[in-house]
């Protein structure tokens, strides 16, 4: 705490503002004094009052789901459907990030999944029917995304029509669309060996690939923190305790080395999974880092405040469905590359509902204003082990669709209770 | 009306605003002095939002004459408020519920380093800023949601004061507060005056007026009906002038009857 102290006073010398409200120290003094453990339950209950529980609910709701599936298969947890899962995951995932930054702004997108079906069907039409290389046309398909959600955008934000009837519209546009351009053909069958087919079907055999990746990513984090504390503990604002940082890269050193050795154990680490990760962490820093993040959240929380802070309101809802469009497009060349192959029947209803469930689950806020693209992986975490359990255990769909609806609402009533804490909170 | 050498911090002259068929002002004049807290009353549509909008630059103006400094100067957007040095404050607290104080109070002018949020300096700013004003809020990290309605107001206000503005516009800034709220909030507003800014706050309350306001504007029906010292008026005396009481279907008619 000494350090603390001269630190503050150095930086008020230095500059002509006062020093740091000194409440504010004793009780981090006196938080120092307890336990870790201690610590991170009345953190727990401090949150839960004020309804800032974030991600808690769904990862206990994961390690319960697994659980329940260990004990009834043994095989769940096996590093084979493990593996199999990380990769499953990664097309709605994709799709899932995208929503996130419409659910942010406060709206919503029900095109995400025709828009998928129709970006893979893009693909398949331009690589396998008219022998367009690869590269190009995903970049065309990509392309075809982007622009369908600025098109979407734009009926939204400048017209001012309804998100919700806009992107109804799309769901049955874009699905007529994506049959139109798969014309005669049920089914094109993409190259096996191509860049598409690759994207799951590639496995970093090296276990160095795995371990060094959680290697990365821990240290990544723990530097990143590390440099934050330095800073703020020169401006003299608060800053975290270096035991939290440790707990904290702790906890990721674990997570990231436990799911690496699993990863070894079978084929490695997937590339599916690697770039989910990346673009995870990159769109996570996109949204709390930048300005450009702070105007999404900005909107979910209040489109009057932010355009009153001079905020572009209407560029700023076009670019979260220009997102959306882009994500729902990669996620559509993924869950192709999945299953190698393009189908008039590859947009289900299911797509849709399981992306959006998916980001509700992890935590983000159907209200706007309130979650991260981690919601993404942690919901449809959730969902595929769900459904990855109810397949292993041989039982019918019927059941998996009755899980996950149930599990939807458990989210949704926590995040209305959670909205309700914070109301309540703030009247006090 | 008030006889001093320098000019005025802000003078409108013979303002006029029209929506459709509604006059909203007509030949208003006012006057705001560094130093000085300014009360705009009036009963419910008598103009009072309107003139702090085309000051504002939300809604300019459609005649008269805005002089700024002694110069005469044109507020077509909020933009050219802003660049004057004019800080708005609205009725229904623009602030982001989901976004902390920090975040709140930078929004729309985020400190950045290397194109990325520089939230260190940020929060190190909001510190020092709460800290000049004497606002006392539980954590700067906290979603402005869980604040109390004075905390948020407060914030609000000191949100305005990042500009470094010479004049704050508050816009009914105690309504739906409590009592202490309302105490914490008034603080401020004297705070502000001995900063040196000009304060032109728009009340309902006419206890808050005379607690600190130096002079009382009053407007009804969309023009000028009164300019008095808090000091040295009394309460009715405004009361009676924000309701016409001294205009009277009796009154027109004794009027009437001395024109025939």
């Amino acid at each position: 705490m000494n350090r603390t102290r001269t630190t503050a006073g150095k930086s008020g010398a230095s500059r002509k503002g006062g020093p740091a409200e000194p409440d504010r120290r004793t009780r981090a003094a006196a938080a120092e004094q307890t336990t870790p453990v201690r610590r991170a339950v009345a953190l727990f209950k401090r949150r839960y009052h004020r309804g800032e529980l974030g991600s808690v609910p769904v990862v206990l709701g994961l390690f319960l789901i697994w659980a329940i599936f260990q004990t009834v298969n043994p095989h769940f947890l096996s590093p084979r459907n493990l593996s199999n899962l990380s990769v499953d995951i990664v097309g709605t995932g994709m799709i899932a990030v995208g929503v996130i930054f419409v659910l942010l702004v406060g709206e919503i997108d029900l095109s995400v999944a025709s828009v998928s079906g129709l970006s893979a069907a893009t693909f398949a039409v331009l690589s396998v029917n008219q022998g367009m290389p690869e590269l190009p046309a995903v970049l065309l398909a990509v392309l075809c995304g982007t622009g369908v959600g600025a098109v979407q955008g734009f009926f939204f934000a400048k017209v001012g029509v309804h998100a919700f009837v806009v992107t109804l519209a799309g769901l049955l546009g874009w699905y007529g669309l994506m049959l139109y351009i798969m014309g005669t053909y049920g089914t094109i069958n993409i190259d096996d060996r191509g860049l598409v087919a690759k994207l799951t079907n590639f496995y970093f055999n090296d276990v160095a690939a795995a371990y060094g990746l959680a290697a990365l990513g821990a240290a990544g984090y723990f530097l990143a923190s590390w440099l934050d504390t330095r800073r703020r503990r020169r401006a003299g604002v608060p800053f975290r305790s270096l035991s939290e940082t440790g707990l904290r890269t702790g906890v990721l050193v674990v997570v990231g080395f436990v799911a690496a050795a699993l990863l070894n154990q079978f084929q490695g680490l997937p590339l599916a999974l690697l770039i989910f990760l990346i673009v995870l962490v990159g769109l996570d820093y996109v949204l709390r880092r930048t300005a450009y993040g702070r105007m999404i959240f900005a909107l979910g929380g209040g489109v009057e405040a932010a355009r009153r802070a001079g905020l572009n309101v209407e560029l700023v809802r076009i670019s979260a469905f220009m997102m959306s469009g882009t994500m729902a497009a990669i996620g559509g060349l993924f869950l192709a590359s999945r299953i190698s192959s393009v189908s008039q029947t590859s947009v289900s209803n299911n797509l849709l509902m399981n992306a959006i469930a998916a980001a509700v689950i992890g935590g983000t806020s159907l209200f706007g204003g309130r979650g991260s693209t981690w919601s993404a992986l942690l919901g449809v975490l959730v969902i595929q082990s769900i459904a990855s359990g109810v397949a292993l255990m041989g039982i019918q769909a019927a059941v998996q669709f009755m899980i996950t609806g149930g599990v939807l609402l458990i989210a949704v009533v926590i995040d209305s209770l959670s909205r309700k804490a914070q109301k309540a909170h703030g009247r006090v | 009306m008030i006889h001093t050498s320098a000019p005025p911090l802000l003078a409108l002259r013979g303002v006029f605003k029209r929506f459709g068929a509604v006059q909203a002002l007509a030949d208003v004049d006012l006057e705001v002095r560094a130093g000085q807290v300014i009360a705009l009353v009036g009963d419910n549509g008598a103009g009072k939002s309107t003139l702090i909008k085309v000051i504002a630059g939300v809604d300019p103006a459609d005649e008269g004459v805005v002089e700024w400094d002694g110069h005469a100067v044109q507020i077509h957007r909020p933009h050219d408020a802003q660049h004057l040095g004019i800080a708005t404050v609205y009725q229904d607290l623009a602030l982001c519920d989901n976004l902390d104080v920090v975040g709140n109070l930078f929004l729309g002018r985020e400190i950045r380093r290397f194109g990325v949020l520089n939230e260190v300096e940020m929060e190190r700013r909001t510190l020092e800023l709460l800290n000049t004003l004497s606002i006392s809020i539980p954590g700067v990290r906290r979603p402005v949601a869980s604040l109390s309605g004075g905390q948020r107001q407060t914030v609000a206000i000191s949100r305005s004061m990042l500009g470094e503005p010479k004049l704050v516009l508050l816009d009914e800034p105690t309504a739906a507060l409590g009592i202490e709220q309302t105490a914490q909030v008034l603080d401020l507003v004297e705070r502000l005056r001995d900063r040196g800014l000009g304060v032109l706050l728009i009340s309902h309350n006419l206890g808050d007026v005379k607690a600190v306001a130096d002079w009382v504007a009053v407007l009804r029906l969309g023009r000028n009906n009164g300019f008095f010292d808090v000091t040295t008026t009394s309460q009715e005396q405004i009361v009676s002038s924000i309701t016409g009481a001294s205009d009277n279907a009796v009154t027109r008619r004794t009027a009437r009857e001395g024109e025939l």
